[in-house]
């Protein structure tokens, strides 16, 4: 019989309660999703949700693997890619797209916390592939048709949009449920920084490159106002808190992810400018996925004695 | 106190100090058979000096070794019944000495004992003492390697382990013999400076230390409570802002640090007297009365035990140390050492036996790790025996704290992972 190692004692935090903290920080996107775009949006979280947590279970129990659905991270990755499709977005693409991160994204990259690409972000691009036009038209709130022309896309031209900062701001544009409400968004980005499950070093990089990157290369518009349109505009408010934030994908050294959010949010904004979708965030991010583990092994926290404190 | 004064990562655990208070603190009786291990102290073991039969006093040396080894005495008279491989807190098992006690505890007479600084590192040799902190280094060696480099000599009275006492309450009775013997290390040392350091959470031991510095020309640093502040690097770094790091002594910083109950044990040791008794915690929840025991060196664990009312039927794991850092004992047989500083039972809601395998990179190991590492990284590189990465991410600086293994909410099994690392790093040559 091998003798418990020490510590003897540990502090009550457990996988689900993480996980539960993330749904948590969710809901009010969720909410402000729901109120702006109809009850649908609510319609389009669930089936995503339960799709990529149903697939998860099947692959578990064809894989004979204990059942991983319990710790939640299934739910978070479904509700994560809701939050990032039009509430117009037919169901059968929704659950494709939970499925399609359950299984590809994750189950195949070896589970929980082995996934080098955040799942969700990876499956949205998958489906923003395969099927453009569902994700590129959005719901207007206070209108009945859909619109292919969010503020992003007046921004393309380039122009300021037509909608105003405080529109922006408050979400009442078209675009994914989950990303154009910015006050719910930092709502949920602070309870998460209170609970610890993230440190504000990713988004406050993120969106202080992407800022930045906008103010430097303004397009001919007035800098400010560019920026304020860039940081308030599309996925990249949710993006920066939820979806940069993964864990799994991001790097783990203090100096890494402060390099991690500013690669991220400078490609958001660089590619926006050039790319073939008004919105490069997924993009960006998935790029800062793929280096996250170089900027680990490059940017190692700074060695204790090794710095000034060290000499006698 | 700057903010560069405080050292980064570590843990709040709850303290469950209240558990054993450090007042007052209850003899327990020397049973009628007590082993004393060959080896308290890192270092090559004692060869033992006496034989089967011998009659021995309290104070006798029983045996001794060279270099790093440091001997030990007869906490009790009696007549030795052999050589025994016994039980030990620490180690597994180890021979020890057993004496058949004659209760008359006949002892001999203080040795001689000089006043001269120069003279104190012998003294505190031929009496014995080895670190009472837990790393039960020869104190006699520390002090003459410390001489000359050492400016800043640390007090250490932080016990920053949860439940653990001993140290609490043995300088809310003696902080004088504590400074006393502190302020001989410094002359013996040649450090200007003699600074007591003890976490807020002892109000009691900080004004018995605050009064007993006046005299003793210290200065008392009361820090905040965070675990590890008494591991010696962060110690350091707390009350001087100065970093240790992997490879480096404290005197390269230009300090030495002592655990309370040493400086007491050195003050005993210049006036002749040799180390045979402590003060161990007896706490947890599953004990009826806990408390703060002075027992003999030698004392079985379950004596002391039985001294604190006895263990309940609940209790899941007893272990010889603190809850962070403590081993789990398998026998109650194994005795109190110079460096056993608790004994505690833990039930099952107090200790956790839960165990994942599934590392999520949260991150919170790194946030807590007080030596600024990614443990996350160390979980992977063992698991895949990758040296180079572990090299890279300089798994060696762990001081296996345990901090990352307390908050890891998958539940890893990180220090024993990390103590894995280690040896693969070590076999394949790598820094």
């Amino acid at each position: 019989m091998t003798l418990p190692s020490s510590p003897h004692i540990r502090a009550p935090h457990t996988t689900g309660g993480v996980m539960r903290g993330v749904l948590l920080a969710l809901a009010p996107g969720l909410a402000a999703g729901a109120f702006l775009f109809g009850p649908r949006a609510l319609v389009v979280a669930l089936v995503c949700t339960a799709a990529c947590a149903g697939a998860e279970a099947l692959f578990c129990l064809a894989a004979r693997r204990p059942l991983a659905v319990a710790d939640g991270s299934a739910a978070v990755t479904g509700l994560l890619l809701a939050l990032t499709l039009p509430a117009s977005v037919p169901l059968w693409i929704a659950a494709l797209g939970g499925a399609f991160a359950a299984l590809v994204c994750k189950a195949l990259a070896g589970g929980i916390g082995r996934n080098v690409f955040n799942p969700a972000l990876a499956a949205r691009a998958f489906l923003l592939l395969a099927f453009p036009a569902a994700l590129t038209r959005f719901p207007v709130p206070g209108a009945d048709a859909l619109s292919s022309a969010t503020p992003l896309h007046d921004m393309v031209r380039p122009a300021l949009p037509d909608a105003s900062v405080w529109q922006l701001f408050f979400g009442s544009v078209g675009g994914c449920i989950g990303e154009t409400c910015v006050p719910a968004i930092l709502l949920g980005g602070i309870y998460l920084l209170a609970r610890r499950v993230i440190s504000p070093r990713i988004p406050l990089a993120f969106l202080g490159a992407l800022a930045l990157t906008a103010l430097l290369t303004p397009h001919g518009q007035p800098p400010l106002a560019w920026a304020a349109c860039q940081l308030f505009s599309g996925g990249a408010m949710f993006a920066a808190w939820f979806m940069a934030t993964d864990c799994a994908a991001a790097p783990a050294s203090p100096r890494a992810q402060l390099a991690y959010g500013a690669l991220a949010g400078a490609l958001t904004a660089l590619l926006r400018g050039a790319g073939l979708y008004p919105e490069s965030v997924t993009y960006a991010i998935l790029l800062a996925n793929a280096a996250s583990w170089a900027l680990d092994w490059l940017l190692l926290p700074g060695r204790f004695g090794a710095g000034e404190g060290a000499a006698v | 106190m700057g903010l560069k004064r405080l050292f980064s990562g570590g843990v709040h655990p709850d303290g469950r100090k209240a558990l054993a208070p450090p007042s007052p603190v209850r003899a327990v009786e020397a049973p009628a058979l007590v082993a004393v291990p060959l080896r308290q102290h890192i270092g090559p073991p004692c060869g033992p000096l006496v034989r089967a039969g011998d009659r021995v006093r309290r104070g006798q040396k029983l045996g001794d070794g060279e270099g790093l080894c440091v001997p030990v005495h007869a906490p009790v008279s009696g007549v030795v019944r052999g050589v025994e491989t016994r039980p030990h807190p620490a180690l597994g098992t180890c021979e020890a000495i057993v004496i058949e006690n004659d209760f008359l505890d006949l002892a001999l007479p203080p040795a001689e004992a000089s006043a001269a600084p120069s003279d104190l590192a012998r003294a505190v040799r031929e009496a014995g003492v080895a670190g009472m902190g837990g790393a039960a280094f020869s104190t006699a060696v520390k002090i003459t390697s410390s001489a000359g480099a050492a400016k800043t000599l640390i007090v250490n009275a932080c016990e920053c382990e949860p439940y653990v006492n001993a140290d609490n309450a043995l300088v809310c009775e003696h902080a004088e013999l504590v400074l006393q013997g502190a302020r001989r290390i410094a002359a013996a040392v040649g450090a200007n400076e003699l600074v007591a350091a003890v976490e807020n959470d002892k109000p009691r031991a900080a004004a018995a230390l605050r009064r007993a510095a006046a005299l003793a020309d210290a200065r008392v640093a009361v820090l905040p409570a965070r675990y590890p502040q008494g591991s010696e690097k962060q110690l350091i770094r707390a009350v001087t802002g100065r970093e240790a790091g992997y490879g480096r002594l404290p005197r390269d910083v230009g300090c030495a640090v002592f655990n309370a109950a040493t400086c007491a044990a050195v003050e005993r040791a210049a006036h002749g007297e040799p180390l045979t008794e402590r003060i161990v915690t007896v706490s947890g929840r599953g004990v009826r009365r806990p408390g703060n025991f002075r027992a003999r060196i030698g004392t079985p664990v379950s004596a002391l035990i039985d001294a604190a009312g006895g263990m309940a039927e609940n209790t899941a794991r007893v272990v010889a140390g603190g809850p962070m850092m403590g081993f789990a004992l398998d026998s109650l047989d194994a005795p109190v050492t110079k460096g056993l500083n608790a004994v505690l039972c833990l039930t099952a809601d107090e200790c956790s036996d839960a165990e994942g395998d599934v590392c999520i990179r949260c991150g919170k190991c790194a946030a807590a790790c007080p030596m600024r590492l990614l443990p996350l990284e160390f979980w992977r590189g063992e698991r895949f025996a990758d040296a180079k990465a572990l090299a890279h991410f300089h798994v060696c600086d762990c001081i296996e704290c345990g901090c990352c293994a307390y908050v890891c909410p998958a539940k890893l099994p990180l220090v024993r992972s990390i103590r894995a690392a280690k040896r693969i790093v070590k076999e394949c040559d790598l820094p």
